[in-house]
């Protein structure tokens, strides 16, 4: 059952292939032209791995449709796999996730080296159903699978000087991406250890109810749902407490337009573009009827101030951004 | 010496007319095709679902990248004219420089219509506030006199100073670029591999003016 190497190894060698994935497309067009519902469409998407652990359902349910898993799994950001948006899951076989670890240091009192394995074992695996904002003005509905952040973090023992919290991105393979100095790699990003132990926060090592492909951040990536996209760390090597304020790899490459905590937040404009409306990416998403959908107003905080706006009651919000 | 114009009229006028056809007029109609072959894969991506699940980001992006192709093209033509020491390049001028103002029209009006849903408050403040965006608009601004004044009518009329004019077609085509380079997202290699070429492109013009003198 937490055969993790081998979950690794199986999946490695499913969705990352693109004729399969055209295959199954046609197949779900297929389906859908003969009016079929989705046991067919859940069946043809069977060549990803299912998670094989139970996964129990909570009350983060987000409202309105959830967006397709095909759309999910196609249109991602991962610059380590390329620049664009069909790049990742066109390059997710150069991801080796079997064997992986993740490296736990600074401030805390049970440091070390663990394989996947290990980090997984104790979490019970839940089902959260997140909107997801990009700070390129759209958006998806995605139910995620995994287990708080605050709970893994806890079982390091972070000591009093653990102000901050450090993650980075796997930068030891040779990913295609990174042969383009477009970022500074590794891929770094950072909270506020009151945000990490945040219920909100959450580890995620599915989605669907399958364990999470590659260009979306296999083996563990982070998902934070009020803050940006690119803040939702992928395919976390190293976690560091850390007493200053960490660097973060998007507000290197330019600190004017990305800040430290860049939560969603329409009425402070990305310098180049407006935040206030999202392009909503959710069910069928593609082809001719997604050329007119209108756009919606984006909520502060992302819809989530309820939960989490107490953490910037009193922050001003234009200078930390 | 048959021009072009003329030979597009005789195409339509009248069939045995066709024997006076040059290479000339078959290579225009193939550059031609070859340039609404953009356009049509453009369509049939997004008709099939293959453009992905965001195909407004889709046309908006590959409808700009062919226009700012078919800026650079147009200024290869001159360079094609000196080394070949021929006309025959200046021929396609308008049919690209044309062709460019097709795909940068067509830019802009999905960022208009389908991207901005006409929300002329947000294209203002767009074009008001973001640098990107108002070089991208200087850009269509410019082409704008340069398509109307393309005809061999105006061409006549304008003389001189239609020669002058349509050096505005460097303005454009350096605003194109910077639109592209500001609009990057990290520092993609892309828009630099433009704006190289357009810097070749206008510094052979700058070496043979001072190779003039």
């Amino acid at each position: 059952m937490q055969d993790w190497m081998k979950l690794a190894g199986i999946r490695s060698s499913d969705i990352t292939d693109e004729a399969v994935f055209r295959q199954r497309r046609t197949l779900l067009q297929a389906a859908a032209a003969a009016g079929m519902t989705g046991a067919i469409a859940t069946d043809s998407f069977a060549m990803t791995e299912k998670l094989s652990m139970d996964v129990a359902e909570t009350q983060y349910k987000a409202e309105g449709e959830i967006t397709s898993e095909e759309t999910a799994t196609s249109y991602n950001n991962f610059y380590e796999l390329g620049t664009d948006k069909g790049d990742p899951l066109k390059n997710a076989k150069f991801l080796k996730t079997d064997p992986w670890s993740v490296t736990v240091d600074g401030e805390c009192d049970a440091p070390g080296t663990f394989t996947l394995e290990d980090i997984l074992k104790p979490h019970a695996i839940e089902e959260r159903v997140y909107r997801l904002r990009c700070v390129e003005a759209w958006s998806m509905v995605i139910p995620w699978n995994g287990f708080p952040l605050a709970d893994l973090l806890k079982r390091f023992k972070p000591n009093s000087k653990a102000k901050y919290v450090a993650f980075e991105t796997v930068s030891s393979q040779k990913l295609p991406g990174m042969r383009s100095r477009v970022l500074d790699w590794p891929y770094r990003e950072g909270l506020r250890i009151d945000e990490a132990m945040h219920p909100l926060s959450f580890m995620a090592i599915g989605m669907y109810g399958n364990v999470i492909p590659n260009q979306n951040g296999a083996p563990m990536r982070l998902v934070l749902p009020w803050k940006y996209g690119f803040k939702s760390i992928k395919s976390i090597v190293k976690i560091s407490f850390t007493e200053e304020q960490p660097q973060t790899s998007w507000n290197m490459s330019a600190p004017h337009e990305y800040g430290f905590f860049s939560n969603v937040n329409p009425n402070v404009s990305h310098p180049r573009w407006s935040q206030a409306k999202e392009r909503k990416l959710v069910g069928d998403a593609g082809g001719l009827s997604a050329l007119f959908a209108s756009k919606t107003e984006t909520a502060y905080l992302n819809g989530y101030a309820e939960e989490v706006g107490n953490l910037y009651a009193d922050m001003d919000l234009k200078k930390f951004f | 010496m048959a021009t072009s114009a003329a030979d597009t009229n005789r195409l339509t006028s009248s069939k045995s007319k066709f024997s006076s056809w040059t290479w000339v007029s078959w290579l225009k109609v193939l550059v031609f095709v070859l340039s609404l072959l953009p356009a049509a894969s453009i369509v049939h991506a997004v008709v099939t679902g293959v453009s992905g699940p965001n195909p407004i980001e889709f046309i908006t992006h590959s409808t700009g990248e062919w226009g700012l192709r078919f800026l650079l093209l147009g200024l290869v033509l001159s360079p094609m004219r000196w080394s070949f020491k021929s006309v025959t390049p200046i021929k396609f001028r308008r049919m690209i420089g044309l062709f460019a103002f097709f795909y940068v029209v067509a830019h802009f009006a999905t960022y208009l219509v389908l991207d901005q849903q006409l929300d002329l408050a947000a294209v203002a403040e767009d074009i008001f506030k973001r640098t990107y965006i108002i070089a991208g608009f200087v850009s269509l601004v410019v082409l704008v006199p340069l398509a109307i004044t393309s005809t061999k009518g105006m061409q006549r009329r304008l003389g001189r100073r239609w020669l002058s004019l349509h050096k505005l077609v460097y303005v454009a085509s350096i605003a194109a670029v910077l639109h592209y380079v500001w609009l990057a997202k990290g520092d993609q290699i892309e828009p630099l591999v433009y704006a190289a070429v357009l810097v070749v492109l206008l510094g052979m013009r700058v070496v043979r003016k001072f190779k003039k003198r």
